[in-house]
């Protein structure tokens, strides 16, 4: 009853998805349509759980004094602290639990939840990920070493794209006659992308794509059952 | 002179931060071309009639902002100019700010759109390409108010438009799952909305197979460059194109550590073999 | 005191910009202190537009406005809460309800839309007339894109062995995948590149006031 209730469940409302695709009428598209709402009020619920754990996993790091626990209470706070102003006052131009924040967005100039998503995520988030362009750099030198004739098809390849999609490349092929317009850096590169790279994405694209009808017709079907969990 | 590993890194990294802030603090003024894909998206917006109501759904977060966000003000510009009007949707919640940093940019220069005439942000919904295929059913079960809780039926540009179906074009800018992606399946493909869009530069090769002439995807902004072909489109000076200096010099860069390194290795293998 | 919170807002973001960067020296307690910071932030962010954007709209108002004509939604809500009983072992059997009508939503429409758009469409746009181009470079390209679709393909093909001739096209398809890996790294360059770039200028235009 605990596995086999759920099983039954994913394959009634997969098989009313697939159906009302092809008989879009009463009451199929009704049931799908209800489905489809209710997804979106499940899913929040999903999220709040996310949540939930996540405090959970923080507030056992600082109870037990790991190590880094004053690290993760600073993450804590973080989160009460926003969690408390969007609740309080909202956000933009939503009102929150005391009203629209008009008394104290006076003296930020925002909201307080606004004021710490620019001045504090903002920058965070995006500073994470420009790190990366560093690691790049280094990975360039050290990893990116003509091998074979594969690889220096990737190389040549990635040269061609890295000239091609700047000024560089303008400025060294431009001088190039109308006819013979197809080496000019950028035009090479727009080929490369149009034409070679199209096709092995297409070949991925298709390939992932039976992968997928087939793991979903799995899912629908009960043989794959993995989401389920343990035995319990 | 032999380098340990931790000194070669950085000074990598060391070089690379100069080569990408000299060109901020000095610009160059160096010119692009326009590549295809942008043509097409521009030629989507540009050839759309007068007052059609369009989406511009901003899937992403501030991480890759500096990349879609000058494409976002861009596309709205451009519709503005056009007259068209803007919904601004979000499948990721960090997009409803960006939107309404989007619009408080783009309206400093045109003060007479107004509010709920002219563009409105429907704000956030979590789901995905189901959220999408409920949107082609009703926008208003989805979007019961908008992000000043606004109720649908109030807001005057959406009183004719109640699914998909009645939207002229789709933009989708995005970073990531849901996006780009789940727009064109459910969108294009079930209910034959156009769809553009725009997504940074490492997703952009997955999406040009789509850019196909079944037009499953009209046009494609891939990464910065794109976005600073669009705004010389719209002949706008934006923040894309005052970047495109300090990235055309971290690629010659880049290419400069990549035949460094390679002769590195020639060279050891060289002195092995002797 | 706007401009006094204005220039205290910058000043925590150049904060939090440069010890997220400290990490390239090396790992330390500002890198630590800044990344736990942004998981804080980033998980009630979530959260908060969790409740006003779906929670309140979608469920709660409808609830409260006209409750006998939104009955039906007490359903998901009681779907969301067995949910929640993922947190306690003796209770986590409860969610597996509701996840699997999530899934079995999620896989109904995954294999349409995929089976449309990833397979039917693509496969629909390499049948093409290869000599309908007006170009040479066009008729190449053309040509390029149903070879390198059916030999991309053909590499994918796991099911048996490839020996002998059959290597051949499996060869022409890695070359084709190499092609597009170079290109996929070149843009992903142009990527991390522009990254840094929107960081740089915030610090020297934003913080600094070195770029006007």
């Amino acid at each position: 009853m605990k596995r086999s209730l759920p099983l039954i469940f994913a394959f009634v409302v997969g098989i009313i998805v697939l159906i009302s695709e092809f008989i879009p009428h009463r009451p199929f598209n009704q049931i799908v349509s209800t489905l489809e709402n209710w997804f979106m009020i499940i899913s929040g619920f999903a999220i709040l759980l996310g949540q939930i754990s996540l405090i959970r996993m923080n507030a056992n790091k600082i109870a037990n004094r790991l190590p880094d626990w004053q690290y993760h209470l600073a993450g804590l706070v973080s989160f009460a602290l926003m969690l408390i102003f969007g609740l309080l006052w909202g956000m933009q131009e939503t009102p929150g639990l005391m009203g629209d924040g008009q008394g104290i967005s006076a003296y930020l100039g925002s909201k307080p939840f606004d004021y710490l998503f620019e001045n504090a995520y903002m920058p965070l988030s995006a500073t994470l990920f420009s790190l990366l362009a560093f690691f790049i750099a280094s990975a360039a030198y050290r990893a990116f070493i003509i091998r074979g004739f594969e690889s220096n098809l990737l190389m040549i390849t990635a040269v061609i794209v890295i000239i091609g999609r700047t000024s560089i490349g303008t400025m060294l092929t431009g001088w190039l006659p109308e006819s013979l317009s197809f080496w000019h850096i950028p035009n090479l590169a727009d080929f490369i992308m149009e034409f070679p790279n199209s096709a092995a994405q297409r070949a991925i694209l298709i390939s992932a794509g039976l992968g997928i009808v087939g793991s979903s017709l799995r899912i629908i079907l009960g043989i794959e059952r993995s989401y389920l969990g343990g035995d319990k | 002179m032999k380098l340990s590993p931790v000194a070669e890194r950085r000074i990598i990294f060391t070089v690379l931060l100069f080569a990408v802030a000299l060109p901020l603090v000095f610009p160059i003024g160096w010119t692009t071309e326009i590549s295809e894909y942008t043509r097409i998206a521009y030629r989507l917006i540009e050839e759309t009639d007068e007052n059609k109501v369009v989406i511009i759904s901003f899937d992403y977060d501030p991480s890759t902002m500096t990349e879609l966000q000058p494409m976002a003000e861009a596309m709205i510009e451009h519709a503005f100019k056009k007259n068209q009007r803007v919904i601004a949707t979000a499948l990721w919640p960090m997009g409803v700010q960006m939107a309404e940093q989007a619009f408080d940019k783009v309206c400093s220069h045109y003060p007479d759109k107004e509010r709920g005439v002219d563009y409105t942000n429907l704000g956030y919904k979590v789901g995905g390409m189901v959220t999408i295929q409920a949107m082609g059913r009703s926008l208003s079960d989805v979007y019961p108010v908008d992000n000043q809780n606004t109720p649908y039926e109030e807001i005057p540009m959406l009183q004719n438009v109640r699914r998909l179906r009645d939207i002229a074009w789709i933009s989708s800018l995005s970073s990531g799952v849901p996006g780009l992606k789940e727009w064109m399946m459910v969108a294009r493909d079930s209910y034959q909305v156009p769809v553009t869009g725009g997504c940074t530069a490492i997703s952009a090769p997955g999406f040009f197979p789509y850019v196909n002439e079944q037009r499953q995807l009209h046009g494609l902004l891939g990464g910065l460059k794109a976005a600073s072909e669009y705004e010389s489109l719209i002949g706008r000076l934006g923040s894309a194109t005052t970047k495109m200096d300090a990235q055309s010099i971290a690629h010659l860069l880049i290419l400069i550590f990549i035949a460094i390194g390679n002769i590195k290795v020639w060279h050891g293998k060289k002195g092995r073999q002797q | 005191m706007i401009q006094i919170m204005h220039v205290f807002g910058i000043w925590l973001a150049a904060f939090f910009t440069l010890s997220i960067f400290s990490f390239l020296y090396k790992d330390n307690p500002f890198y630590k202190f800044a990344e736990q910071v942004f998981v804080g932030l980033s998980a009630a962010y979530w959260l908060v537009y969790i409740i006003y954007s779906i929670m309140v709209p979608n469920l709660f108002a409808k609830l409260i406005d006209d409750f006998s004509g939104n009955i039906v939604l007490l359903i998901p809500a009681t779907l969301g809460l067995m949910m929640l009983m993922r947190l306690h072992p003796k209770t986590q059997w409860l969610s597996r309800y509701p996840i699997s009508i999530m899934i079995g939503t999620t896989a109904g429409i995954s294999m349409l839309r995929y089976m449309k758009s990833d397979i039917l469409e693509q496969v629909t746009a390499t049948m093409i007339n290869p000599f309908s181009a007006n170009t040479v470079s066009g008729v190449l390209g053309n040509l390029l894109l149903i070879i390198g679709t059916i030999t991309g393909v053909y590499f994918f093909y796991f099911s048996k062995k490839v020996e002998g001739i059959y290597k051949v096209p499996s060869k022409i398809g890695i070359w084709f995948l190499m092609v597009s890996f170079g290109a996929t790294f070149g843009y992903t360059v142009m990527a991390r590149i522009s990254l840094l770039i929107g960081r740089l200028e915030f610090l020297l235009s934003d913080w600094l006031h070195i770029i006007k």
